[in-house]
């Protein structure tokens, strides 16, 4: 196969077709001026041409439309930026190995779902032993304590339960989120950490969720934000991975 | 009954040769199980339980902080007498002693510490339990006029022409948000309306007062909530003639205070499961089963569906290897259910579409299991619960799978088929995404609603079998339960649930919330709405 080409378009049935298919609603009766308001957004949103291929009315006051068209735009692969993985994928051998040599411990996490979120699919996922993708969850390490606090854990718990088990992380899952809860909550959740451990203590704070954006660790007051579709063993990696990085920080301000 | 029996019944013969002694040792294990939890739930009171006979008696409203008034009562009784004889003892004696001229007074004095209970004795002590039984008569007997009225006003504007039923939801947060949405959603075709809570409120131990317009993920469960929707549906329903059901959810720890006010309100299901709020709320198991059989008293009275919630388990579970632990849940809910009065006709006994669609035969497995609960429980309308566990984001082979979800429904007879939507665990629905729902599920009622006169599963085929394997887990599993042997006194059940029976949670008898809110009755406890729901009698 040859070489990416660094400039590409959608994929139809022909290369360089430029094919997409999308569908909306408008809310306006379903008529010839309906038709043309879809057509006129496919427009501008860089469909042409632009097919309206279905047109349903649903009720009095909607239209529902599907268009296919060619995209005009380009992309450029160059310009596009991937945030790469910071840790390395381990085994959950060599998660447990590691462990051991870097903590002669067990490695104590405490997961929960907190707020107004009773969607446990997520952290149940991570920390359960029946596990996610085939991987099995962090219950399964020989060397990770896992305390599933269940769902609407409220934070002020989740600190006493974390302080109790001194945890060396806290998972927090927020699935189902509506006006931001998430992004509140878990800002709230961080606070109370820090609020609680004195500085450089606090356990590694690591949110999961499917609404998280990439890149807001820093302004949500946690170490890590996990995507849809992470898996147990990406999860552990990153705790080793970390839990050595803090390591290391801490004996160089104790030097 | 005018919803007893539906109308396409004598299509779904028996289709599995289950054997029926099987079927009598499940029932009898479900019973040998439940009947020790029944005990505890008729030996102890909750402060919810309380809290519920007071709005029976008419107290309503909250404070200026949104505390209910019956909260400061029942809270007040607690500090200075205690719940051990129940809380209407000690207020009507305070009401007849003169400390106050009505209900709504003595709490609002009781609030302000100015108010002294006792706990009256003698003739002082049934005078004031003859008040009581007095005032709570007439919010029984509006429960009963609610009743008249829904089959009135079925008859009037007639059922569903299909089964299934067609249940759809809404969850803005805001109820005048619901309102038109519920109304378009009823118009689309929808037969069921539920108005999903919003995800907080079932730990809050208090019901939220008045018209609420935020919510999180759903709309707060209020007595004006229920009367508005309850009104706008009303209105819907003589427009398309055709009596609109709404929904809504008896959970969470003022389970018995909201199937009071669905009762006082006219709803027409409540989801209502015996081993829910342990599980997946972590409500402490004694205050759940103690709540739950008031709450279920209320509904058989109400003439209320209930629904419950296995397919809540397939969603932690797996659905091939815990399909038996859905058959366990459902054999217990009936057992409860029944206990506290309902009928069969009153047992949404649900269950879900959530085998992994990667595995071979999963579709074949789906029927067999839904068979299974179809013959099971011939008389109770079941409800019919779509994918969620396995909606990816893919939405075209989403609608696919909920296409399937729906073929199920329609082969197996099921009674209330809840609506997939191919946005599951995407966003919440658009408008075209309820649309092209309700488009899939006509196309298939439509087309193959009447399959199931055709559909015989072969003798000893693997759809026979797998019913088969199914249940006799679940009998095994019930075994189990009711065979472990622990310290004399103590409730299998409960242990099976400490242990992590259900669902992989473990969640022990001495812990979860609302735990503080449980009280053991003392002899001579008093509780006139029990009194009544017990007697079946409000004249």
């Amino acid at each position: 196969m040859s070489k990416t080409p660094d400039i590409i378009r959608p994929y139809g049935d022909t290369t360089g077709d430029g094919m997409v298919q999308v569908s909306f609603t408008l809310p306006i009766p379903h008529d010839k001026l309906a038709e043309g308001a879809a057509l006129q957004l496919a427009a501008k949103m860089g469909l042409a041409p632009a097919m309206l291929v279905h047109a349903k009315a649903m009720g009095p006051d909607f239209t529902f439309f599907v268009v296919y068209g060619s995209a005009t735009h380009l992309v450029d692969l160059r310009d596009v930026v991937v945030i790469e993985r910071e840790f390395p994928m381990l085994s959950a051998k060599d998660v447990n190995v590691t462990i051991k040599k870097l903590l002669r411990r067990k490695l104590v996490v405490v997961g929960a779902c907190i707020g107004t979120d009773a969607h446990t699919v997520g952290i149940d996922a991570i920390l359960n032993i029946k596990g996610f993708a085939g991987e099995k969850g962090l219950e399964y390490y020989s060397e990770i304590t896992v305390v599933n606090c269940g769902a609407q854990v409220l934070v002020p718990e989740l600190v006493a339960r974390a302080r109790a088990e001194k945890a060396d992380a806290v998972l927090v899952s927020q699935v189902v989120t509506q006006k931001d809860a998430h992004i509140h909550n878990t800002m709230t959740m961080s606070a109370a950490f820090r609020e609680a451990y004195p500085a450089g203590k606090v356990p590694l704070l690591v949110v999961g969720g499917p609404r998280f954006e990439q890149g807001l660790a820093g302004r949500l007051g946690v170490n890590r934000i996990f995507g849809k579709g992470t898996t147990p063993g990406e999860v552990a990696s990153y705790l080793v991975h970390a839990m050595a990085q803090t390591g290391a920080t801490t004996k160089e301000q104790t030097a | 009954m005018s919803t007893a029996t539906p109308s396409n019944r004598a299509k779904h013969k028996p289709k599995l040769e289950l054997d029926p002694i099987v079927i009598r040792k499940a029932r009898s294990l479900a019973r040998k199980a439940g009947a020790p939890v029944v005990k505890l739930a008729r030996t102890h009171t909750t402060v919810s339980v309380e809290r519920a006979v007071l709005r029976l008696a008419g107290l309503s409203g909250a404070d200026h902080d949104g505390v209910p008034w019956v909260n400061h009562l029942v809270d007040s009784v607690r500090g200075e007498v205690g719940l051990e004889h129940g809380v209407t003892t000690p207020v009507f004696d305070a009401l007849r002693r003169g400390e106050a001229p009505d209900l709504l007074t003595l709490a609002q004095k009781s609030a302000a510490g100015s108010v002294s209970f006792r706990l009256p004795q003698g003739r002082e002590g049934s005078a004031a339990q003859s008040l009581a039984l007095r005032s709570v008569k007439p919010g029984m007997a509006r429960i009963d006029k609610n009743r008249v009225t829904r089959d009135r006003l079925i008859k009037r504007h007639g059922d569903p022409k299909q089964r299934p039923w067609i249940y759809l939801i809404v969850a803005t947060g805001d109820i005048y948000e619901d309102i038109p949405q519920a109304q378009t959603a009823a118009r689309e075709g929808a037969d069921v309306i539920a108005v999903i809570r919003s995800t907080g409120q079932s730990l809050l131990d208090f019901v939220p007062e008045g018209a609420t317009r935020e919510g999180y993920a759903g709309t707060y469960a209020t007595q004006e909530n229920f009367r508005l929707m309850r009104a706008a549906l009303d209105d819907v329903s003589k427009e398309l003639g055709r009596y609109i059901r709404l929904v809504n959810y008896a959970s969470g720890l003022c389970m018995p205070e909201i199937a009071t006010m669905a009762g006082l309100e006219r709803l027409d299901m409540m989801l209502n499961d015996s081993m829910y709020g342990i599980l997946f709320r972590d409500i402490n198991p004694i205050r759940t089963f103690v709540d739950q059989r008031f709450s279920r008293q209320i509904h058989a009275r109400a003439g209320i569906i209930i629904n419950t919630g296995e397919d809540n388990y397939l969603t932690t579970a797996d659905a091939v290897d815990a399909a038996h632990t859905v058959t366990v849940s459902q054999l217990m809910n009936e057992y409860f259910a029944k206990e506290a009065g309902l009928q069969d006709w009153q047992l949404g006994l649900g269950h879900a579409f959530e085998i992994n669609p990667d595995i071979p035969d999963s579709f074949r497995m789906e029927l067999a299991q839904a068979l299974l609960a179809r013959q099971l429980f011939p008389n109770a309308p079941l409800k019919w619960m779509p994918p969620t566990k396995h909606m990816t984001g893919d939405v075209f082979r989403g609608y696919l799978l909920d296409g399937f979800f729906n073929l199920v429904g329609a082969m197996t007879g099921q009674d209330i088929l809840l609506v997939g939507m191919m946005t599951e665990a995407v966003v919440t629905p658009f408008l075209s995404d309820r649309d092209l729902a309700l488009q899939n599920v006509r196309y298939v009622l439509n087309a193959a609603g009447n399959l199931s006169e055709d559909f015989h599963p072969p003798r000893d085929g693997f759809i026979q079998t797998r019913a088969r394997q199914v249940l006799s887990e679940a009998v095994d599993l019930l075994e189990r339960i009711v065979d472990d042997s622990g310290e004399p006194g103590s409730v299998p059940l409960l242990r099976a649930i400490g242990d992590g029976t259900f669902g992989l949670m473990k969640r022990p008898a001495d812990a979860g919330k609302g735990l503080d809110g449980v009280v053991k009755r003392a002899p001579g406890y008093d509780n006139p709405a029990t009194t009544l729901l017990e007697a079946g009698d409000t004249k």
